[in-house]
């Protein structure tokens, strides 16, 4: 091992091995005006968990997500994820660095001038996979979806339940160690929620460290999964197979 | 850079510019009329610069010897005026052939008779053409210090007019195509910046699963150099049409006209006017697109 790269990769499993997937370390995120929306929030997530994180408006938990995906920086405090301090990252290593993750949003965010297989393919031609490759994986993790006979459907032809599962399968088509899930369920009808949510648990019992915002209380609950609980930015409590209590 | 990423890359521009046809359609409408505007002005602008030249072409200087200069003498003097900068083109007419040309002119075939000898000895003479009519002043003075010089014909008007029309010309002509440039730009920016704004959501989606700055904005600058190409294309081909067509027009219908104003052949026109359009429109599409594009990349 001798090259600067292994040496860092190396140091970086180390840092997961001692504090975990994911790891903030007293952060504080405020913005110009108002409140802080994170306030000294210090938090461990380990490899192959499978975490919800609950709360009303404005309780920060999107805020952590966008921290954990790069989006924002820290006030003060640190971020690591897999091992990365992320508020260090330089703009050009940030890419890099997000290919480790799947995401998935309320909104779906497909690009909605192209077919689903197209939408699930630009994640591989990102990584510069092969067209084989591409050919290979693509209408695989479609299959693992439900999807395998709508790849040739554009997003505006799909139910919201069918676009939240391109959406998964574009976030999980690179194998990343990582799903952060940022309200999957809150455009969709209970049906298709739970149809989400048990992909989800299947993709984390193969491995993927899964993160979901989320306020859907009945499925919080019904999922015995460990619950964070997030009020005014900062956590209240964090319990193994949890409750979202109503808080009122 | 794997070729495979090279070539999907490419294929995506050529693909957005059909995919949004509407906006491509919108950005090349607008480089296509700005450049046409550019190139016909610049058609007519090099029209008249020509007419101007070949006008200062025809401008000459005519040197009149002292008696009693020898043929050596003038031919020395000669060769010194052809090396001037200024001077273009100096021809020696001897006092006969100034005669064999007015004489005729005057007195009809017959103009010999009656004059035993030649009435215009000693009218041999230097006709000087210049270069660049604005120096005539500086060559009549030096001319005018020769002690073999007895007399420098010219017309200043001519020459002072002449010179001013064209440094008009040159002024005039390089504001409004500087101007037109800059409208262009502007509007052709414009065009492009909000084409990208409304697909500021793609960008964001594409920098959240990972994509490099070059990755997301290489199709958008593919696109808006095709974008560039096209617009400066369709201009190019009407204006050739049209300057054929017209050309071909003031050649038939005013052959007066024809034979007194010089009119610059189409190919020497698009000699120029082909590679400026082709560079401002590619040119633009690049740089407009590659900076907007980078606006939305901090994601």
């Amino acid at each position: 091992m001798s090259s600067n790269s292994d040496k860092k990769r190396l140091k970086r499993e180390q840092f997961v091995e001692e504090n975990g997937l994911i790891f903030l370390d007293n952060v504080t995120k405020s913005y110009q005006t108002g409140a802080p929306a994170l306030n000294g929030v210090t938090l461990r997530i380990d490899k192959g968990e499978f975490v919800f994180i609950v709360g009303d408006s404005g309780s920060g938990k999107s805020t952590l997500i966008k921290l954990l995906l790069r989006e924002l920086t820290a006030t003060s405090g640190n971020v690591y994820v897999m091992g990365y301090n992320v508020s260090k990252l330089r703009h050009r290593n940030i890419p890099m660095f997000r290919r480790n993750l799947g995401v998935v949003f309320q909104d779906f965010r497909l690009l909605k001038d192209r077919n689903v297989y197209e939408n699930v393919a630009f994640a591989q031609r990102i990584i510069e996979k092969s067209a084989g490759e591409i050919r290979r994986n693509v209408p695989s993790i479609l299959a693992t979806v439900g999807l395998a006979g709508k790849y040739k459907a554009k997003p505006k032809q799909l139910s919201g339940g069918e676009q939240q599962r391109v959406a998964l399968a574009r976030a999980l088509v690179n194998k990343p160690a990582i799903l952060l899930a940022d309200e999957p369920t809150g455009n969709l009808d209970p049906g298709n929620s739970w149809e989400i949510m048990k992909l989800l648990e299947q993709i984390n019992e193969n491995g993927t460290t899964v993160v979901v915002v989320t306020h859907n209380r009945e499925i919080v609950n019904a999922m015995e999964k460990r619950v964070i609980a997030m009020k005014k930015g900062v956590i209240v409590s964090d319990e193994e197979k949890g409750y979202y209590v109503d808080e009122d | 850079m794997k070729i495979r990423t090279f070539f999907y890359i490419l294929k995506q521009g050529i693909v957005n510019l059909f995919r949004n046809k509407w906006y491509s359609l919108a950005s090349i409408a607008t480089i296509g009329a700005c450049l046409f505007l550019l190139g016909l002005f610049y058609a007519v602008l090099a029209n008249f610069q020509n007419i101007i030249m070949t006008a200062e072409e025809g401008v000459s200087v005519t040197v009149f010897f002292n008696e009693g200069t020898t043929d050596a003498q003038m031919e020395k003097l000669g060769q010194e005026i052809a090396k001037r900068p200024e001077v273009s083109d100096v021809i020696f007419h001897s006092d006969d052939e100034v005669w064999a040309t007015f004489g005729p002119e005057y007195f009809g075939d017959d103009y010999a008779e009656g004059f035993p000898e030649n009435p215009l000895e000693g009218e041999d003479n230097y006709e000087i053409y210049l270069s660049d009519v604005s120096l005539q002043g500086a060559l009549v003075t030096w001319l005018e210090s020769k002690t073999e010089v007895r007399k420098v014909n010219y017309s200043e008007m001519t020459a002072s007019t002449l010179s001013g029309v064209n440094l008009l010309i040159f002024y005039t002509s390089g504001g409004i195509i500087l101007i037109l440039l800059a409208v262009s730009i502007f509007l052709i920016s414009n065009t492009v910046s909000v084409g990208i704004q409304v697909r500021k959501e793609e960008i964001n989606i594409m920098k959240y699963i990972g994509a490099t700055d070059f990755f997301v904005r290489a199709p958008f600058v593919i696109e808006g150099m095709l974008i560039g190409l096209v617009g400066a294309a369709i201009p190019l081909v009407i204006i050739h049409s049209l300057y054929q067509y017209a050309l071909d027009y003031i050649v038939e219908r005013f052959t007066v006209l024809s034979g007194l104003l010089n009119f610059l052949p189409v190919n020497t026109i698009f000699a120029f006017l082909t590679p400026l359009s082709v560079a401002v429109g590619v040119g633009i599409g690049f740089i407009g697109s590659m900076s907007t594009v980078r606006r939305h990349l901090h994601v």
